[in-house]
């Protein structure tokens, strides 16, 4: 299936599965464990009656009480991470059906809407497997710190008010700053491979959440200050050049975020920077 | 170990990153302990905004002793007054301070930030960051927490989970000096030094099985603290939101902001009417709060509103097609306006319901959502000692007490939102001071960000001018012993894998279920005295199968499974307390309502129910203290309820005979 296509499946055949959903059906769970790190992985089933509103999470919490394989086997309940379950915190992020979104949104009748439909649950790709369905994310925060996605305030003593700001501008970064840290855009980017060594975190793809918080913070009246060592950060190798244009983090973004849209501005910000330097003599 | 003096902080939400940021600012290394990476943090899930005194209210009569005074009928006095007073001045500072950080608040036309209405105010005073104010607000937080991690003042612990207080000494002079925690991948139990520790550990929603609240709200921490000898004040005040969407595995919340955008509560006034919403004309829809309540109308505060929709539903049997549930409606605003002001929660009803709530009235019912009870705090009062309190403030007086920080707590003394254990402080929603017996919309985020900048203060000074020996020089055998006996508790449960024979009573996951369904149907919307002591029964029940509990997970690595069971007990001794100082608050006040006591009883109860866990008996003592008020007199708390207009009246005889059968 191409990206469009299960794009348009996300919209419209969700929808419709919602309408065809069969009461009182079990649905079957295929879910990729393993034990920890550097442990093989290994596929286990397991048959979940269907609540009302059931979702995933209530789906694993029900395998959790009660964990046993279709094939009658006892098992341990399967490991994942999981927060405020009403999308956004970010933590439930995982591959369903071959496509990374969060569990907690992830309704059962919108999936699995027949009896014995499978939904299969997998860890995302690109970061170390902790356990089963959870994962290590460490270098998605660790890219936070790497374009310095902060504004640089003097301290917390009352000094009044920040910068004003226009409605529409405002708007605007409030849709950058709505950006959970889930990963999405990590896992569909192809740019974006899994790195364990933590020493080649600041050489390697930044990726495309952590080029949008930088223009976040170019954007705030205080947060500009810190724009020149934002673009160096983003100028070098793993920086904001590294983007390879697929374009799939924007179509996998549950928070809509205009990613494409940052890079694209990045990009033009770190152009320019260069240029000033250059002309300034720094490189 | 390094022997400069070091504060750890538990919890990273609003309160523990507001804490740190202080902390650190102040020069104290800061160590904190979370089990999610901070941003994860529950604070997350707060929508609607954060209230503070503003320009625009001010000039049309609204002043910080308004929000204080406010905030106190609100919480029905239960509050302790000084705190709230200096929160209520510290409240626009605070705004102007996020503003600086970079939150996006919601602008006026000409830049300036936006304010909308919210429940127990007449005055617009809530800021708000579109429907994710709290998210935002915890993402300014993250950042600047985050730089203070990059240049080496917070060292974040992610992923480990606090397990215990490391004390010394007993009585008064009982001093806490570190904790015990455990890494929630490696498993690893260690302990770490501290020379204060601040507990930001927020609620315990999870005790009351689907709540509002994130799956890592259970309480443990709080719980633990409790038990190793921290009082812990007003269990049983337990506030229930109106409106939520019930769901398998959580109740999302439906945030006031939608009610203080102009949503109107309502039910067809016709029993069982089965008509779309949309096709119930306006004169066949009662408006339950706007008739019961002319001058608040769909903004009472939430116990108010919570049980006047209980009551519809359930007593009256008016829930939508029969079912416990009412219409929250915002059709009537523009679709436009509702996705720039209220774009988060629309999204999340339309994501989790499939409706799309600009055009079609959203079906709500109550959820518990917060604890205004937690973790029991004193403080030093300021200097403002009024020789007459006044009683209600009427817009356009002259502000009675001066809007200075300082007039409510001596600033930087030790003892702020420090419980009975020196050196063990509560912020946030684990301290229990701010919000009485209910918590008004839009001040938690305040009650937060407040503990953490203004008694982070004194934090520093206790940690740098406090007596006693720094943690560094405290022997070993204190911290070793303190591991021990965790370790010995994590080894009994893991001890518990595989020793039964697959008793499903047994299984942690079903005795968490029993317990939220117990305490859920016996403590939360309406009590009495016979079903309280029926759920302590029912607690005692689950407290000796919990002692026999056989895990499912025998896993020496990233055990979810005995971390969920250990918070289980934690749970249940937390419910205890919230049950009893339930039957024992022989009252009505603010979200605790008694049937059999349906008044509220200032004479007897206008005290703290406080806490003591008796390790003899793994139960609460209920002791009855004082309210620390003295600014502001008692008044009844009525918000203007009419008897005339109450549906009763305007419905034919014959549905509320029916009704009532």
């Amino acid at each position: 299936m191409s990206d469009a296509e299960a794009h348009a499946y996300d919209a419209d055949m969700r929808r419709a599965n919602r309408k065809k959903a069969v009461e009182g059906r079990s649905v079957i769970f295929k879910i990729k464990r393993c034990d920890g790190p550097g442990k093989p992985s290994r596929w286990e089933s397991f048959k979940v009656p269907v609540e009302q509103g059931a979702n995933v999470i209530s789906s694993l919490k029900l395998i959790a009480a009660n964990p046993i394989t279709t094939d009658g086997t006892k098992t341990t309940p399967v490991v994942w991470d999981s927060g405020c379950l009403e999308e956004v915190c970010g933590a439930c992020t995982m591959v369903i059906n071959g496509r990374v979104r969060q569990s907690c949104s992830c309704l059962i009748d919108e999936y699995a809407p027949l009896e014995g439909d499978v939904i299969t649950l997998e860890p995302m790709s690109k970061f170390p497997v902790i356990r089963d369905l959870w994962v290590d994310r460490d270098r998605l925060f660790h890219a936070l710190t790497r374009v310095k996605a902060w504004v640089p305030i003097d301290g917390t003593y009352n000094m009044g008010a920040g910068p004003k700001e226009s409605p529409d501008h405002q708007q605007m970064r409030y849709a950058l700053s709505e950006c959970m840290s889930c990963g999405c855009c990590l896992e569909a980017c192809p740019q974006y491979t899994k790195e364990e060594d933590s020493d080649k975190w600041d050489t390697s793809f930044v990726g495309a959440h952590a080029i949008s918080q930088a223009r976040l913070f170019n954007e705030h009246g205080t947060g500009k200050r810190l724009k020149g060592d934002r673009y160096d950060a983003l100028s070098g190798p793993g920086g904001v050049s590294d983007c390879g244009n697929a374009q799939n983090c924007v179509k996998v973004c549950p928070k809509g975020i205009p990613l494409t849209e940052s890079i694209g501005a990045v990009g033009r910000g770190t152009t320019v920077h260069a240029i000033k330097r250059f002309f300034e003599g720094k490189k | 170990m390094a022997d400069e003096k070091r504060v750890i902080v538990v919890g990273g939400g609003l309160a523990g990153l507001a804490a740190s940021v202080r902390i650190a600012e102040a020069g104290v290394p800061v160590d904190l302990f979370s089990m999610v990476p901070v941003k994860r943090s529950h604070s997350v899930c707060a929508q609607g905004g954060i209230n503070a005194c503003n320009e625009v209210a001010r000039q049309q009569g609204y002043s910080e002793y308004q929000h204080f005074d406010e905030t106190l009928i609100g919480g029905d006095f239960l509050n302790d007054q000084h705190p709230v007073l200096e929160m209520a001045n510290w409240a626009p500072k605070i705004i102007d301070l996020l503003d600086r950080m970079g939150v996006p608040f919601n602008r006026s036309s000409e830049g300036f930030r936006d304010l909308r209405l919210f429940g127990g105010s007449l005055f617009k005073r809530t800021h708000f960051a579109g429907a994710t104010t709290g998210q935002q607000l915890l993402y300014a937080l993250d950042e600047q927490t985050r730089r203070f991690a990059a240049e080496g003042k917070v060292n974040k612990m992610e992923f480990w989970e606090f397990l215990w207080p490391i004390t010394e000494g007993e009585g008064e002079d009982k001093r806490c000096v570190g904790i015990v925690a455990q890494d929630m991948r490696t498993m690893q139990i260690r302990s770490f030094r501290a020379d204060a520790v601040v507990m930001a550990t927020g609620g315990c929603g999870l005790v009351f099985g689907k709540s509002t609240n994130s799956i890592i709200c259970t309480g443990g921490a709080a719980s633990r603290c409790y038990q190793a000898g921290a009082w812990y004040g007003n269990p049983e005040m337990i506030q229930v939101h109106p409106t939520a969407i019930p769901g398998a595995d959580k109740c999302r919340l439906m945030s006031e902001s939608a009610r203080g955008e102009g949503g109107r509560v309502w039910v067809p006034k016709k029993k069982g009417d089965t008509r779309r919403p949309t096709d119930i004309p306006e004169n066949e829809r009662y408006y339950i709060l706007e008739e019961r309540y002319p001058k608040y109308g769909n903004l009472v505060p939430r116990d108010i509103a919570t049980r006047e929709i209980f009551d519809v539903c359930v007593n009256e049997g008016m829930g939508i097609n029969g079912t416990n549930q009412v219409y929250l409606d915002l059709t009537h605003r523009d679709p436009e306006y509702l996705t720039q002001k209220l774009g988060g929660i629309m999204d999340i009803y339309e994501k989790f319901v499939g409706d799309d709530p600009r055009y079609t009235p959203m079906r709500i019912f109550p959820a518990v959502h917060y604890s205004m009870g937690g973790l029991w705090t004193t403080y030093t009062p300021g200097d403002y000692q009024p020789e007459a309190p006044l009683g209600e403030h009427k817009p356009g007086n002259p502000i009675p007490i001066d809007a200075q920080p300082g007039h409510g707590l001596t600033i930087g003394a030790h003892n702020n939102a420090m419980t009975n254990i020196n050196g063990l402080y509560a912020f946030g929603e684990v301290n229990f001071a701010y919000h009485g017996a209910t918590r008004l919309g839009a001040n938690a985020l305040l009650s937060c960000i407040f503990d953490g900048l203004c008694n982070g203060v004194s934090v520093v000074n206790y940690v740098r001018e406090g007596v006693g020996t720094p943690a560094s020089d405290i022997p070993q055998s204190v911290y070793d012993n303190a591991e021990k006996r965790e370790q010995e508790k994590h080894d009994k449960i893991m001890g518990s894998v595989n020793t039964g024979k697959g008793d499903q009573s047994l299984n942690p996951y079903q005795i968490a279920n029993e317990l939220g369904e117990e305490m859920n149907a016996a403590s939360t919307v309406v009590k009495t005295g016979p079903r309280l002591e029926k759920c302590l029964a029912k607690l005692d029940e689950l407290w000796d199968r919990y002692n026999r509990m056989e895990l499912g997970d025998g896993a020496m690595w990233t055990n979810q499974s005995l971390s969920f069971a250990r918070s289980v007990g934690d749970m249940i001794i937390l419910g205890e307390a919230i049950a009893k100082a339930g039957l024992l608050r022989e009252e009505s006040r603010g979200s605790h309502y008694r049937t059999d006591f349906p008044e509220r009883d200032d004479e007897k109860f206008w005290k703290a129910s406080v806490a003591k866990f008796n390790p003899g008996t793994n139960k609460s003592e209920i002791e009855f203290m004082p309210v620390k008020a003295g600014l502001v007199k008692l008044r009844p708390r009525n918000y203007g309820k009419v008897d005339s207009g109450t549906n009763k009246e305007k419905i034919p005889p014959k549905q509320v005979a029916e009704a009532k059968a």
